[in-house]
Formats: structure tokens, sequence, C-alpha cells
């Protein structure tokens, strides 16, 4: 076990960028929604659209970081030691158990946050910017009559932004279940964090 | 031509308000003042009708100045009598059935018919005083009340269309003497239309100032740029044939025949030219032109101009908003308000008055329909008739939503024929109900005039009435806020349906799911946390 840098510049800056975003799309979208009145209609509409088009940017370049890096390895599903995982969660972490879950340098995540941040980035975010662009295209697609899927469409995109904001709860509460409250959190400022000898990676190493 | 920037005292400083108040500025500046600005001023004319032979001397009545202008605009009359203004129809045919106001019921005076006399001092001609009228003749057109810019030339209350020739008392019995009209010097005083000119008939429709459109009164005459920014006397001091383009005697744009979606955009002298009586006609279909015009001009598809930049209307004056013709002939006492509209007449019954009147709204596609002489007509769930109907939808796409101003009266009607009674009201005659005070004969003699069947019975019916809103459009720093409409407890769409609108719909359970989701995750993550700190002395990880 070493520390070691596990999170690139780029991946941090992509996180925290991406959480700003999302904060923001999230307070604008809702009060878009109607759900409060903030910082008025039209801002809340103006700000919703930069957001969106500047996290569409983010996961453009992001794709394409882990397209050429190979970092998108990182987010393949395993059922390898989920069984360990989620028993750790639900009962070792009450008995003073250690996490099951040794993290290595090509293999960063636990089978369970990579089947996570899986469906997060195939499922739930297609599901709100597809909606989000159907949505802030309407024009172009309903025709000159109102159409009736537009209610499914801004139901969708609203169903999205819930599911985001449970995940978003649950990931926060999540970061501070680590060997000490706040050590994720350090690794995703720091980037580094403990790292175990991978026996294949020594295998091909040698 | 130069534009003075007014001060508005109510000029807020968003990036939203300042991004319009900038474009509408620039545009201003712009295309519509080079457009406008032989229009706007007062254009020599290369007739000095003072130096006129033919109009020295004296007339002893409109029609002999009629004559005179005849001698040289000799096919003035004839467009004239082509004109709505003369016929009060889209299609003056005998049996047409074309809704005018010759033959519409409404909730002011519900009828012209057997009132000609008191109804045609608004007529631009003289003496249409029955049915026997000649809409043929052609000194029988009133030139002046168009063209008079001395100020001078009234048309008495009810002498057909004539100004009076000789002094007479008005109102009745107040003592007050109306002198007669110095015909020859308002026949030498003659030119182009002014606001006044139009007004004097459309500013005073149903009986008085300020009555009948609500956003058309005698504050337009001298409008500030608050009221109106494009007849704004001290700015851009556009009249109303800027808009209303009038060719051969023939005006543009009317309430009878609206175009709810103008899709042609700027009208092109000389390139499908068909008038600019829309705000497209100048502005465009895409006017907004910076920050977030995008958003905004999506909105042009689906919601009039008007909608938002007439949040209110009335706003300088009251209108009447109500009428109940049922109190008629039951006290003798007149009443007014505190600023002088008369609340209750003994002839005409009780009034309501408002100032600063949000429109209501509604899907509209230009067809207003309206209820005629002979319709037989149905009260709705909330037993009131609707006079006119409004077609258009969310789904159609030549319809938008639009402001209007709903007038609501309780008028006569037949029970057993379902027809609206059409009253006869004005005369000197026993059976004219400001004479007697008698329903039962006014209404028989009205419905026998127009040939209609009558049982006998009248009752009074709630009815409504409307008026599309599209005049004094506001200062756009004070156009509507977004959250106007895209809120969900007190939209001024709440009744827009066919259309999802953020911010005022949203699904409630799903919204309730959503709750539960979030605040289940919430709970969980408290509840391990709590069960992490109080097991923590365990040793090992937290």
């Amino acid at each position: 076990m070493r520390q070691e840098l596990i999170f690139t510049r780029f991946e941090r800056f992509w996180h925290w960028a991406q959480m700003l975003i999302i904060f923001a799309l999230l307070l604008t979208g809702f009060e878009i929604h109607g759900s409060y009145q903030l910082v008025g209609f039209n801002k809340a509409v103006m700000v919703h659209n930069i957001c969106a088009w500047s996290l569409l940017t983010l996961w453009v370049l992001a794709i394409f970081w882990s397209a050429t890096t190979g970092q998108w390895k990182h987010y393949l599903p395993t059922s390898n030691q989920m069984g360990d995982v989620i028993r750790f969660y639900l009962f070792g972490i009450f008995n003073g158990e250690h996490h099951p879950y040794r993290r290595k340098r090509w293999a960063k995540h636990n089978p369970l946050q990579r089947l996570t941040y899986l469906l997060l980035k195939l499922v739930l975010m297609p599901m709100i910017w597809g909606s989000g662009l159907f949505y802030m295209f309407y024009s172009v697609w309903m025709g000159q009559g109102a159409h009736p899927a537009l209610p499914w469409v801004a139901n969708i995109h609203v169903a999205g932004a819930w599911l985001m904001l449970t995940f978003l709860v649950a990931h926060v509460y999540i970061i501070t279940t680590g060997p000490t409250v706040g050590e994720h959190m350090m690794s995703l400022l720091t980037g580094y964090g403990e790292v175990y000898d991978d026996e294949d990676e020594k295998k091909l190493e040698n | 031509m130069v534009i003075t920037k007014k001060k508005s005292v109510d000029r807020r400083t968003t990036p939203i308000r300042l991004f319009i108040t900038k474009t509408s500025r620039s545009l201003l500046k712009g295309t519509l003042a080079g457009l406008l600005a032989t229009a706007s001023l007062a254009v020599a004319s290369t007739a000095d009708h003072s130096e006129f032979k033919v109009l020295q001397g004296t007339f002893a009545t409109g029609p002999d100045v009629t004559k005179a202008c005849l001698e040289c605009h000799t096919e003035a009359a004839a467009q004239v009598q082509k004109s709505i203004h003369w016929n009060w129809k889209i299609d003056p045919a005998k049996d047409s059935r074309e809704p005018g106001k010759d033959n519409i019921i409404n909730n002011f005076c519900m009828a012209v018919r057997t009132n000609e006399a008191r109804c045609t001092s608004c007529h631009a001609g003289y003496g249409w005083k029955d049915d026997k009228f000649d809409f043929t003749k052609q000194e029988n057109v009133d030139c002046l009340v168009c063209h008079d810019t001395s100020g001078e030339y009234s048309k008495f209350p009810t002498m057909a269309g004539h100004p009076n020739y000789t002094p007479k008392e008005w109102p009745p019995k107040s003592g007050k003497i109306r002198e007669p009209v110095d015909l020859a010097k308002v026949a030498r005083s003659v030119g182009e239309s002014s606001r006044d000119n139009c007004g004097s008939c459309h500013f005073y429709g149903g009986g008085g100032d300020s009555v009948k459109h609500g956003d058309m009164d005698s504050t337009l005459s001298k409008p500030s740029f608050g009221l109106d920014v494009h007849m704004d006397a001290d700015g851009l001091n556009m009249t109303c044939q800027d808009c209303h383009t009038t060719v051969d005697h023939i005006t543009a744009g009317s309430r009878i025949t609206m175009n709810a979606r103008d899709m042609n955009g700027i009208d092109v002298p000389g390139h499908e030219f068909g008038g600019r009586a829309t705000c497209e006609s100048c502005h465009d279909s895409d006017p907004h032109k910076d920050g977030p015009a995008p958003l905004l001009n999506k909105h042009v598809a689906k919601v009039a101009c008007q909608t938002c930049h007439i949040p209110e209307f009335a706003r300088d004056k009251k209108t009447k908003v109500a009428w109940d013709w049922s109190t008629a002939g039951k006290s003798k006492e007149t009443l007014k308000d505190e600023e002088g509209n008369i609340t209750y007449s003994p002839k005409k019954g009780d009034f309501t008055w408002q100032k600063k009147v949000p429109p209501e709204y509604a899907w509209f596609n230009g067809k207003m329909n309206y209820t005629l002489i002979g319709d037989k007509t149905e009260k709705n769930a909330e037993g009131v008739v609707e006079l006119v109907k409004l077609e258009g939808s969310a789904a159609d796409s030549g319809s938008r939503i639009w402001p209007f101003k709903v007038m609501r009266s309780v008028t006569p009607r037949d029970p057993e024929t379902g027809q609206m009674i059409v009253p006869h009201l004005f005369g000197k005659d026993d059976a004219a109900f400001w004479k007697s005070y008698d329903w039962q004969k006014a209404a028989a003699a009205g419905m026998k005039a127009v040939d209609q069947p009558f049982s006998g019975k009248v009752e009074f019916t709630k009815t409504t009435y409307l008026f599309p809103i599209t005049h004094m459009v506001a200062p756009a720093d004070q156009a509507l806020d977004c959250v106007a409409c895209h809120n969900r407890d007190n939209s001024r769409m709440a009744g827009i349906g066919g259309i999802y609108l953020p911010g005022r719909d949203h699904s409630e359970w799903l919204d309730r799911i959503g709750m539960l989701l979030v605040l289940m995750s919430i709970l969980a993550g408290i509840g391990h946390g709590l069960l992490r700190y109080t097991r923590r002395t365990k040793g090992g990880q937290l």
C-alpha cells in the first residue's frame, strides 16, 4: 500500500466543475419547474441554459479524455467482490471492519462505485441531457401546433432531476465513509489516495 | 425626425429589462424611424384648401360641404362607400351574414337597428336615421369628420350623423347650448386624419369616453410614452393610419377581420403589401435582438406580441367593464364615482368601471364568432351567454394566445326563442325604452323591426363580449415579466389549455415520488451515519 496520484488534474477539475454546474442546474431547474422563486424565472432560464451547454462541453472533454487515456476502463462493471462491498456498507462498517476493496491503479473504484457511475453516465445523464435538448429545441420538432409529447419531455427531464438529487445526497454521504470522515474528500482535492499493489499489474511489468 | 427618449417612472434595471429597452430603442432609431419619418410628420400639402373658390362662402349643411369636396375629389365618395366605415359591414350585400356593427348584437346598447339616429352619430355619413337610408347617395358621405384639422367639427349625438346647424341644448335638460359648427371654416381647414379625427368616434364607442374598448380612449389623443410608445406625443407621435394604413379610403386592420398570426413579417411597400396593421408589419416575426432573444422569439409562434407588451389596458382612464341593464328605469337618480364616471343611469342601469385592467387570455386564430341578429343563443355552464365565441386552439398553427377585454353585462333575452333582444331604445315614440321604460314594448318594437319572432317574454341574462387588446403598447421595460405567466399560483395563463407551460405546470405525482426518493436517501444517510457514530468506539473504521 502506498500513497499515489489517483485523480489527475483534469479528473479533479472535471469532478468539481461538474459539481458546481449540477448544483446550479438543480437550483435554477427547480425554480423553472415552479417549485420556488429565487433569482427570477428569466435569470433562472438563462443560467440553466448556460450551465447546460457548459456541462455538455465538459462531458465531451471528459469522454475524449477517458477514451484517449483508457480511463474508461475504471467504469467497466464487475461482480467480483460486489457482495463483499454491499455487506460491508450494510453490516461491516458498524463493526469496525476495514473496507474489503483494495484500490489498484487500474481499478480505483470498488464494484459498487463502478456500477453506480456507469449507470449515471449511461442512463441518468443521457436521460437528462437528452430530454433537456428536446425541451430546449421544442420549436424544432414540435411543429406549428402544440405537441402532446411536450409534457412527457418535461416530465422525463424533471424525473431525471429528482434522480440526480437523490444520487447527490447518497453520494455526499458516502464520501464520509472513508477511513476517516474527510479522507475521500481530500483525495479528490489533492488527487492522492491509498493504492494497493496489483498482482496482475506486477506480472505484466515483469 | 427626432426621437425624444422620455423618462419612464418605473424603469427597473434588471438585465433583461435593460436588454429589451436597448433593443426597442435601437429598433426605433433604426428601421422604424426611417419607415415612418414621412408618415408621422405633418407633410406639407401641395394644396391650400383655404384658397379654393368652391370652399369660400357659407354652407348650410354637411352634405353641401361634401358636394363641394366632390367637385375636385371626384372618386372619394365612391371609395368611402366601399369601406367598413360606411357600410358598417365587411360585406355590404343586403342579405350578407358577414358580421358588422350593423348586425352584431353586443352587450352595450345591444344593437343599432331602430336606434339609428343615436348610433349613427358615429357613422361617416349624414342621415342614417332608419332602415331607409340611401347608401348610394354620394353627398351623404361625411368628409369632415375624418379630415377636419381645426378641431371644431363634431356631429350632434342624436342627429343621425349631422352636426347641429342651429344652437341646440346638450345634454338634454342641462341648459348647456351647443353652437352650430362653422362648416365653411372647417371645410377650408381639411387635411390628413389625426388621432383626434379617428378618436372622435373610436375613443367614445359604447356611448362615452373609454366605455367600449379599454385600449382606446381620449387619453390617446396626446398619450405619454408610458401609455403608448408609438403614439407618444413627445416621441414617435404616430397616427392611427401609420399602422392602419389606408389606401383608397379602405383601412387595414379591424377586430372584425383579425390577423392573429402574421406570417409575412415586415411588409415592404410594393411587395405583398397588405397594410401594416400587425406588429410584425414593422417589427418582423423575430423582434427581440439581443440577450435571451432566441428564447423570447420562440414565444412569437404561440404568443401575440400584445400579450406581453400590453400588461394592462385603460392605464390612464377607467373603462367600463360591466353593465347591468336590468336596473334601468328603477331609479331616477344618476350616480357617479369620484372621477365623474356614471355608475348608475336611469336610462341605462348600473355600470362598473375599472382602471389598469389586466386582460384575460385565450387561444385565438383571428376568427371571432359574433352573435348576429336572428341567432339563437345558448347559456354556458355558468348560465352566461357568450355573445362572442373565439376560434383557436393550442394545436392550431394559426392560433396564438391573445389578450382580451371581457365586457360583462346583464342584457335582455327572449327565453322562448333564445334570441337576444334587439331593443328599441331611442326615439320619441311610445315604444322606445328611453321614453316609456317598458321592456316589453321596446323588445316587441325592436324585434318586429328586424323581422324576428318575439314571444312576449323578456329575461335578463348575464352576457360576455370580447375585444382583442392591441393598443396602449407599454414601454419594453414594463412588458410582462416571465414569471407573470411562468408560475404555479397566479399565472396569467391559468386558463390557457393545450400546452405545457414550464413553471405553471407540473406533475403532482412525479414531484411526490421525487421528493420521497430524496427524503429517503437523506433519512438513510442520517440513519446509517448515526449507527456508525454510536458504534465508533468499537475501533477500526468509523
